[in-house]
């Protein structure tokens, strides 16, 4: 009997797995020979939707599989047993032997916080049971002291992944150590770096996993109560972890006296709302609190007072994800990975210009040219490598000569950028680094809570400089300047929003002034992005001589009849990009 | 199942004094009424026994809630990391153009409305957008003109059908 995973989480979803399900689901109506079932993302995005095969002790995982993939999967793999080479991204067969076109991609990572993620159906318990789950909490429950579970989260090194490192462990300590009548434990699942997705991914794959974080933090600091604090924008991860919730109840994992050690717990979802400063713990605390999301002023520290004034240990999704792990294989044996300063894994978000866009999970230390060549393949389409972006809004471009650069807490730091929670956009030749630095300055300016004026005003006039910029308005004071609202912006700022949000606009000015430069002096733009410094062009290739341009244009700029080539004359043309946005074949482009 | 509607009476009537609850209300409203009115404002002010502007306040700081109607259609453009590079400034130009709105407006037939939000999680798919519960990935202008006007069509279609009665 075959068993059939079909990858379903947000990103198998968008790229067509429902379809390819149903698909399955129809075509294996009348056989009840074959399991037909759902499991988290495996972290290949970049060829979902993926349909893996189990077999026998083999696996095979096919990718790209649309409707008529997956009829021939079942006409040729489950029919014959023949695998299908053309599309197997990876294959296993009885006796462990790896092989299949994307096979490195996953043999290159080491899974701890995704050990779950695409190989089990995040809808049922009893598949994580199964695979050991559940028995940390047994452990930390009926067999160790809370000050044992905090020791070897201590003893483990592990440090929170939410973005400043902090060591869990003592965190924990500090809460286990005020005494109240009232303790929560919050996991902040409000993931607000726009391309980042691991914390969703864990979530959608794998929720018990974070469930169990969570119960075991209860018990070592003494809460009987925690928080998911979800961003609204995840329905599914929502879902999924309501599905987790009701089941972990029903199994006594969650509730009074779990598993007759007397320790009581429960867990509460709290859908974000749509702000990014609620991702920082202490506005975080005030949204659950049912108020607008500000900051608060430290200390009292969450330790002492957090949600409703109580003692509060707050972890982001992958902290809490590693702490099973942790407690059942030890500390030492997680200390095996990663450096000694930053032990265990990481996951990381692969997007932007590379082949392989996806979620890949390493020991902290791995350089970032291991991570994007090794593992992503490289750079889209052959293109040239620029910078990696890491840390999105709060972080800041590592260029190539430092593609050496080990990827962890202490190293990542010296670039100017900063951790974060692990979304790295690679950039190539075609992104300007400007425009980069206007682009995070304008999602920092709209999501400054407003509560401190150097956040509020610095920022926007921050960003009303480098639009001046990208528009070739810019003079030479510009760069002088903004470094100057920089420093001022950090210091003065209450929470880490105002102290990072300068960090893209000073690692881009560290490393690509001289962009800075070509906008302001000569009025170019080197990666040919900012519309008002680039001239607009018609490809030959591709222009059919439809004449749609022709009649859009506002400043009749373009000519040719039908069927004849569209040429722009580049002394009427205002740069509006009218045309670039009305063209049907994507023929205009900009120069 | 519950309906939206039972959902959000339901919860007004269930409300017992509990902090924290003012938002989960919110968005209750939000689903049954597709924004938030006045009136919902009203009731939730009076069995919170929150001021009406600290409901307000509380509206305004968070994105989610809308004080207007939305259209039948929402359109939500990408605009994170991933899909800025690969595009989505072109094809915000697009949507507004072929719109005729702003971000965060709606079409005057009551059809489309146009958000922007950051990383609807698909990176690799850049650049993306949904309309409902629909993603479309690797997009370009002319395809996401396409695809509104065949939107648009089918409304049309629609309306005109159920105008003769079929
Ligand atoms: C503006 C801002 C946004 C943040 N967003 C997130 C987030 O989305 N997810 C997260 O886990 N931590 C976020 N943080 C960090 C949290 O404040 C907090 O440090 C973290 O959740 C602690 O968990 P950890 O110790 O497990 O890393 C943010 C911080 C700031 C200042
Ligand atoms: S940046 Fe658009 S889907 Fe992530």
């Amino acid at each position: 009997m075959a068993k059939i995973l079909v990858g379903m989480s947000t990103c198998g979803l968008s790229a067509g797995a429902r379809d390819t399900y149903e698909e399955l689901k129809k075509l294996l109506s009348d056989d009840s020979s074959h399991e037909l079932t759902l499991t988290g993302c495996i972290g290949m995005c970049y060829r979902e939707p993926l349909v893996e095969i189990r077999d026998n002790g083999t696996r095979t995982i096919y990718g790209d599989v649309d409707a008529g993939r997956a009829r021939e999967i079942v006409d040729k793999h489950l029919a014959n047993g023949t695998v299908i080479e053309d599309y197997a991204v990876y294959t296993e067969d009885a006796s462990g032997r790896k092989g299949g076109a994307e096979e490195p991609f996953l043999t290159q990572q080491n899974r701890i916080v995704l050990r779950n993620c695409g190989v089990i159906n995040p809808e049922s318990i009893d598949e994580y049971t199964e695979r050991g789950g559940y028995e940390a909490t047994r452990r930390a429950l009926t067999v160790m002291t809370p000050e044992q579970v905090v020791g070897e989260i201590k003893e483990s090194g592990l440090r929170g992944r939410g973005g400043a490192g902090f060591p869990t462990g003592i965190k924990w300590s500090f809460a286990a150590g005020n005494d109240a009548d009232q303790k929560y434990v919050v996991c902040n699942a409000d993931e607000g770096d726009p391309g980042a997705f691991m914390d969703r991914s864990v979530l959608e794959g794998d929720p018990h996993a974070v469930l169990e974080g969570m119960i075991i933090c209860g018990k070592a600091i003494g809460a009987t109560f925690g928080y998911i604090y979800c961003r609204a924008e995840y329905p599914l991860a929502i879902a999924r972890l309501e599905i987790a919730i009701e089941a972990a109840r029903k199994k006594g994992y969650l509730g009074d006296d779990i598993l007759g050690s007397g320790f009581d717990f429960d867990i509460k979802i709290k859908q974000g709302a749509g702000a990014f400063v609620c991702g920082e713990e202490t506005a975080l605390f005030a949204s659950i609190e049912g108020e607008r999301g500000m900051p608060r002023i430290r200390p009292p520290f969450p330790a002492e007072q957090g949600v409703w004034g109580k003692p509060t240990n707050n972890n982001n999704v992958e902290t809490y994800a590693n702490i099973p792990w942790i407690i059942v294989n030890g500390a030492s044996a997680f200390r095996k990975y990663g450096t000694e300063k930053s032990p265990g894994t990481k996951v990381f978000a692969l997007v932007g210009k590379i082949e392989k866009g996806g979620l890949a999970e390493v020991p902290m230390g791995t350089s970032i040219e291991e991570l994007v060549f090794g593992i992503g393949g490289g750079i889209k389409d052959g293109g040239e490598f620029k910078p990696v972006q890491m840390g999105g809004p709060s972080g800041g471009c590592i260029p190539e000569h430092l593609k050496n650069t080990p990827v962890d807490f202490e190293h990542i730091p010296q670039t100017g950028a900063i951790m974060g929670s692990g979304g790295m956009v690679v950039l190539d030749a075609t992104t300007c680094m400007v425009d980069i630095a206007r682009f995070f300055l304008d999602f920092t300016q709209e999501e400054s809570c407003g509560k401190c004026t150097c956040c509020r005003i610095g920022t926007k006039r921050m960003l009303e400089t480098l639009e001046r910029i990208t528009t070739g308005e810019g003079n030479t004071e510009d760069i002088a300047h903004l470094q100057h609202l920089a420093q001022q912006i950090k210091q003065a700022s209450l929470c880490g929003l105002g102290q990072t949000a300068p960090n893209p606009v000073l690692t881009t000015i560290d490393y690509y002034e001289d962009e800075y430069i070509a906008h302001i002096s000569d009025k170019h733009c080197p990666a040919a992005n900012c519309s008002a410094l680039v001239s607009f062009n018609i490809d030959r290739d591709k222009c059919t001589g439809c004449t749609l341009c022709v009649r859009d244009c506002p400043v009749d700029a373009i000519s040719g009849g039908k069927k004849q080539f569209h040429v722009i004359d580049q002394g009427k043309c205002v740069k509006c990009g009218k045309c670039i946005t009305s063209c049907n074949f994507d023929a205009v482009y900009k120069a | 199942m519950k309906t939206k509607e039972a959902d959000f009476a339901y919860r007004l009537w269930r409300y017992d004094g509990a902090p924290g609850e003012l938002i989960p209300l919110l968005q209750s409203a939000q689903d049954h009424f597709g924004y938030i009115p006045r009136r919902a404002i009203r009731y939730i002010s009076g069995v919170t026994n929150t001021p009406e502007s600290t409901v307000y306040g509380v509206i305004t700081f968070y994105s989610q809630f809308r004080l207007q109607p939305m259209g039948k259609h929402q359109i939500r453009l990408c605009c994170g990391t991933a899909c800025h590079v690969a595009g989505a400034p072109t094809l915000l130009d697009t949507l507004r153009d072929e719109l005729g709105v702003e971000e965060n407006g709606t079409t005057e037939d009551g059809l489309f409305t146009l958000f922007t939000v950051a990383c609807l999680g698909c990176c690799s798919l850049a650049p993306a957008m949904m309309i409902n519960d629909e993603t479309y990935g690797k997009l370009a202008p002319g395809q996401v003109r396409r695809t509104i006007r065949k939107i648009r069509r089918q409304e049309n279609k629609k309306a005109a059908m159920e105008e003769v009665g079929v």
